[in-house]
This record gives C-alpha cells, sequence and structure tokens, in this order.
C-alpha cells in the first residue's frame, strides 16, 4: 500500500509539469484559436538556450537571458508569422507554427548543437522521505515551481484586466477590437506567457531527461493531458495533467508487469481515448453548441 | 430642440466604399452632432452596415474622408478609434460567450482602465484599488440596464434580448462619446423593444452620448432620433427630421417599390 502511495506520489507531481507543458498549448489556444504545434520547439529553444547562455553567465543571469529571448520571440512572431495571417481560417495558422516548430528547432540546435547536454540547475536528485513515504526531492521542487506557475496564470487571466483582455481576444476578435483591445499586442502578450511557460518546462524537463531534440517530444505528452482536459480549459489542464501523471505511474508499475511493461508512453492515450467516448470536448472544454 | 449648435462631432466626407464590382456606399456624407439622436435607414444592403464600419475602422473607405471631433479617422485602425470614445454594438451579437456579463462589461471598461501589465505586477495594491473604482461603474450600468440577476452568467446562455441588452451595456461601459447600435432591437418582441428604446433615450438624456442607430422598425425610428439618414444601393437619399422624412416621395419609393406611388 505505502508503495502505491509512493507512485501515485511520484506520478502526480511529474503530472503537474504535464499540465505546465499542456498550459502552454491551453493559453495560445484560448487567445488565439490555434493549436499551437511549435509549443515543444519553444520549450526545446528555451532548454538549448539555457544550456548555452549557462557557460557564459551565472544560473539566475542565463535563466533571465533566456526569459528575454522568449519575450523577443513571441513579439517577433506576432510580428512575422501571425500579422499576415489575420483572419485567414485557424489552419493556415495551425500549418505556419508547424513550419515555425521545424524553423526554432532547427536555430536551436544549429546554433548550440545537436548532442545531448545535461542540465544542472542544482536540485538535488535525491529521493527523502516523509513519513516513511520516499519522495523526489527534485520532481517536489518541479512540481511546485509549475504548480506557483500554474496558479499565477489562472490568477492573471480570471483576475486581471489583461487576462480578461486576453480571453475577450480569444472569445470574439472583431468584439475585441470594437472595445479597443489591440490584437497585435494582446497575441505578442500570449505568445511570450507561452514563451515563459516553455522556458520553465525546458528547465524542469531539461534537467530530468537530458536536454536534446527528443525534449520536443514532450509536446506529445501533453496531448492527452489536452485531450482529457478540454483544449480551452485552464483549470482543465491541471487536472488532466495529475491524472495523466498518476495514472500511468500506477498502470506501469501494477499493469505493466502482466503486458510486458512500456505500459506508460500509450496509457495516457488511452485514458483519453476513453474520455472522448463519453465527453468529446474533454472533461472541462467549452461545448460548442450551434444552431444548423 | 435644437442640438445643432457648433461643430459637428461626427463628419463624414464622401465615403466610396466597394467589395468587388459592388459598390456599397457610392459617396455618402453626413454629421452628426453633439447630443443627437441619428437613424440610419433604408432596404436590406443599402450600405447601413458598411457606413457604420467604416466609422468604427472595420473598413477603410477607397474613397473619402471621416473627422470625429476634428480628427481624422480615415486611417486609423479599429481598436485606435474605439479608444478615442467611439463604441458600438453588433448587428449579429458579438458578445465574449464563453465569459460571464459582469466580465463582459468590465471588458468594455478596460480603455478606462489605466494600469497595465506591469503595474499589476508590480504595484498590485493600486491596481487592485482601481479595479474596484471602474467595478462600481460597471455594476451601475449593470444595474441600469436592470441585468443584477444574470451578472454571473456565461453570456453565450442568454436569451437573444438579454445578449442584445448585454452588448449595449459593454459599450456604454466604456463611456462613449458616439455610440454606434447596429439594429438594437432586430429580433425582439414588442417589450423589449420598449426597453432598449427607454435605455438610448436614458443613454442619450442622463449620459448624454450621441448615437447613431441603425433600425428597421420604422415606429422607433420615428419616435426617438432627431435626424434621419436614408441610404438606398449605397448612395444618401433623404435626410431630415423624422417628420419630413416620413413624407419623402424618394424615401417612401425606395421602400415600398414604385407601385406605391399611386
Amino acid at each position: 500500500m505505502i508503495f502505491a502511495i509512493e507512485v501515485a506520489i511520484g506520478g502526480l507531481l511529474v503530472g503537474v509539469m504535464y499540465s505546465l507543458v499542456a498550459l502552454g498549448f491551453v493559453l495560445i489556444y484560448k487567445s488565439s484559436g490555434v493549436f499551437n504545434f511549435a509549443q515543444g520547439d519553444m520549450t526545446l529553444l528555451a532548454a538549448l538556450a539555457l544550456v548555452g547562455f549557462l557557460t557564459i553567465f551565472p544560473l539566475w543571469l542565463a535563466i533571465l537571458a533566456v526569459l528575454v529571448l522568449m519575450i523577443a520571440l513571441a513579439i517577433g512572431i506576432e510580428a512575422i508569422v501571425l500579422r499576415p495571417l489575420v483572419a485567414r481560417p485557424p489552419l493556415a495558422l495551425f500549418m505556419a507554427t508547424i513550419g515555425l516548430g521545424f524553423l526554432l528547432q532547427g536555430i536551436g540546435q544549429g546554433i548550440w548543437g545537436t548532442d545531448p547536454k545535461g542540465l544542472n540547475i542544482g536540485i538535488s536528485d535525491m529521493p527523502f522521505e516523509v513519513k516513511g513515504l520516499m519522495v523526489s526531492q527534485f520532481d517536489l521542487v518541479g512540481a511546485a515551481l509549475s504548480g506557483a506557475l500554474v496558479f499565477g496564470l489562472v490568477w492573471f487571466f480570471q483576475k486581471s484586466k489583461t487576462g480578461r483582455a486576453l480571453r475577450a481576444v480569444s472569445d470574439d476578435h472583431e468584439a475585441a477590437l470594437s472595445v479597443g483591445i489591440p490584437l497585435n499586442k494582446a497575441w505578442a502578450i500570449t505568445w511570450a506567457i507561452s514563451g515563459v511557460v516553455a522556458l520553465v518546462a525546458g528547465i524542469m524537463w531539461g534537467s530530468r531527461l537530458g536536454v536534446q531534440f527528443s525534449l520536443s517530444l514532450i509536446a506529445l505528452k501533453a496531448l492527452p493531458v489536452l485531450i482529457l482536459g478540454g483544449i480551452d480549459s485552464i483549470p482543465g489542464a491541471i487536472i488532466a495533467g495529475l491524472v495523466v501523471g498518476a495514472s500511468e505511474n500506477l498502470a506501469e508499475v501494477f499493469l505493466g508487469p502482466y503486458v510486458g511493461g512500456g505500459i506508460q508512453t500509450f496509457f495516457p492515450y488511452l485514458l483519453a481515448l476513453l474520455v472522448l467516448w463519453f465527453k468529446p470536448y474533454g472533461m472541462f472544454g467549452r461545448e460548442i453548441i450551434e444552431r444548423v | 430642440m435644437n442640438k445643432k449648435n457648433g461643430n459637428p462631432m461626427l463628419q463624414v466626407e464622401d465615403i466610396h466604399i466597394s467589395f468587388g464590382v459592388l459598390k456599397a456606399l457610392n459617396g455618402v456624407s453626413l454629421e452628426i452632432h453633439k447630443g443627437e439622436i441619428l437613424a440610419i435607414i433604408g432596404p436590406n444592403g443599402a450600405g447601413k452596415t458598411s457606413l457604420v464600419n467604416v466609422i468604427n475602422g472595420v473598413y477603410h473607405p477607397s474613397r473619402g474622408h471621416i473627422f470625429f471631433e476634428d480628427k481624422d479617422l480615415t486611417t486609423l485602425s479599429h481598436h485606435h478609434i474605439a479608444s478615442l470614445g467611439i463604441a458600438r454594438t453588433f448587428q449579429n451579437v458579438a458578445l465574449f460567450k464563453g465569459m460571464t456579463v459582469l466580465d463582459n462589461i468590465m471588458v468594455g471598461r478596460n480603455l478606462k482602465m489605466g494600469s497595465n501589465f506591469f503595474a499589476q505586477g508590480i504595484y498590485w495594491g493600486f491596481a487592485q484599488r482601481e479595479e474596484i473604482r471602474h467595478r462600481q461603474v460597471v455594476e451601475k450600468v449593470i444595474d441600469w440596464l436592470e441585468i443584477e440577476h444574470i451578472r454571473k452568467t456565461p453570456a453565450g446562455m442568454l436569451p437573444y434580448g438579454l445578449q442584445k441588452r448585454v452588448e449595449l451595456g459593454r459599450a456604454l461601459a466604456a463611456e462613449p462619446k458616439l455610440l454606434l447600435l447596429d439594429e438594437p432591437m432586430a429580433g425582439m418582441n414588442l417589450e423589449e423593444k420598449e426597453d432598449i428604446a427607454r435605455f438610448i433615450l436614458d443613454a442619450n438624456e442622463e449620459l448624454e452620448t450621441t448615437i447613431a442607430l441603425i433600425e428597421h422598425d420604422m415606429g422607433v425610428v420615428m419616435d426617438i432620433s432627431d435626424q434621419v439618414v436614408v441610404l438606398d444601393y449605397g448612395d444618401k437619399i433623404a435626410e431630415g427630421p423624422p417628420e419630413k422624412i416620413r413624407n419623402n416621395e424618394k424615401v417612401i419609393k425606395a421602400y415600398l417599390g414604385t407601385s406605391a406611388k399611386k
């Protein structure tokens, strides 16, 4: 029993970091109706840049430098990629983000190389004991940091003036313009925020898995989370991240041995499929009811 | 009651706009004076909505100019024009459907809120105080439009008539100098129409909002407007006070066709 709880806790802590990656998608989707295919590559780019900057700067300065880079990138993306595609079908924007993804990946690897790199931000990976339960210190820090960011973002989107404006933009472009919200600025802010999310995800996942191409595939982990939670729901991303994290860990440990292991990689998709069956918009997604 | 004093608040000069071969507006000019309620009428496809869209910057005219308080709006962007004090509602309600009524109207207030993204992060107390101050204005609008009972309801779940009312509230929350209403009463029953007409008159008299509205219901138009402009196929065919428009030959012809002449 203790072991099962440990496994579940480990899963939940990883799940918070899934939520974080998924949140990057949700934010962009909510504000521009675009599924941002480049989110994984933004994570990779942030991690690569951080490793690169760490060779010349101390940690805090390196993080600051990447932060500036991600914000500059967001402004650039808005001006070069999004602005010319205003009022085009969402599919055009989606395709643009695929191209953007390849571009970012190429630029990142072109500058900082393709070989796997370690990222050490000074958090020990030794597990420690709480009331007889072994908990990974690294996962705990990762979860705390991700959790703080997630709740900060939720507060920002629900309560602040700018957050309200961004939600308005996501709901109706025309109406948002008519109340004086500049779309360009709103998009730049959203992409900057999702750049920051990519940075934190890049730090946490990069120091966990190493910084290399496969880091961009972290986006694939976010897919079942998005399907489960609903692609336009922030609380959905949080809860679904936890569900996916805990259930895949439990499934791996307790069901894995019967089917020869490796269940972790596909179990979340199985779960997502099941949810789609009953809730096509995810657990918390907004159901679109249209008159026909 | 003569409201025509001084320069006009809005001057539309010789506006041309076309979509492909279709000429939506063909050299339309008009003036709106401060404190006025101006109605824009005309048969379907006359260019009424295009005119409103040109005024608030959704479209830019291919020829002609628009001046608002002596400032040239012609090439300004949509959101910039909103920030000068021109608010509008849409023919097909354009609310933020996933947001509550309260949030919708708060967004309308956005322009009046000074503190920006960074101020909110750094100087939280100030942002908080400001939020409360603006919330009071918004609550007043809600109170005034008699929609207290639905303030926490997502706008998309409301019946059509109430959505129109919320949209009016969102526009009024910005305390606009000029309010453009695109068919504020379309699809409403008599009682709802009377409510909206009352709100429009109140906004005009109490809040001193200048209003331009597109409306099909002639009864309402004749009752509430000070001036009427009639469009037909992109041309202005008549303008003047309601009593004059009512008996205008050209207007009757445009609405009823030639056979109505006899």
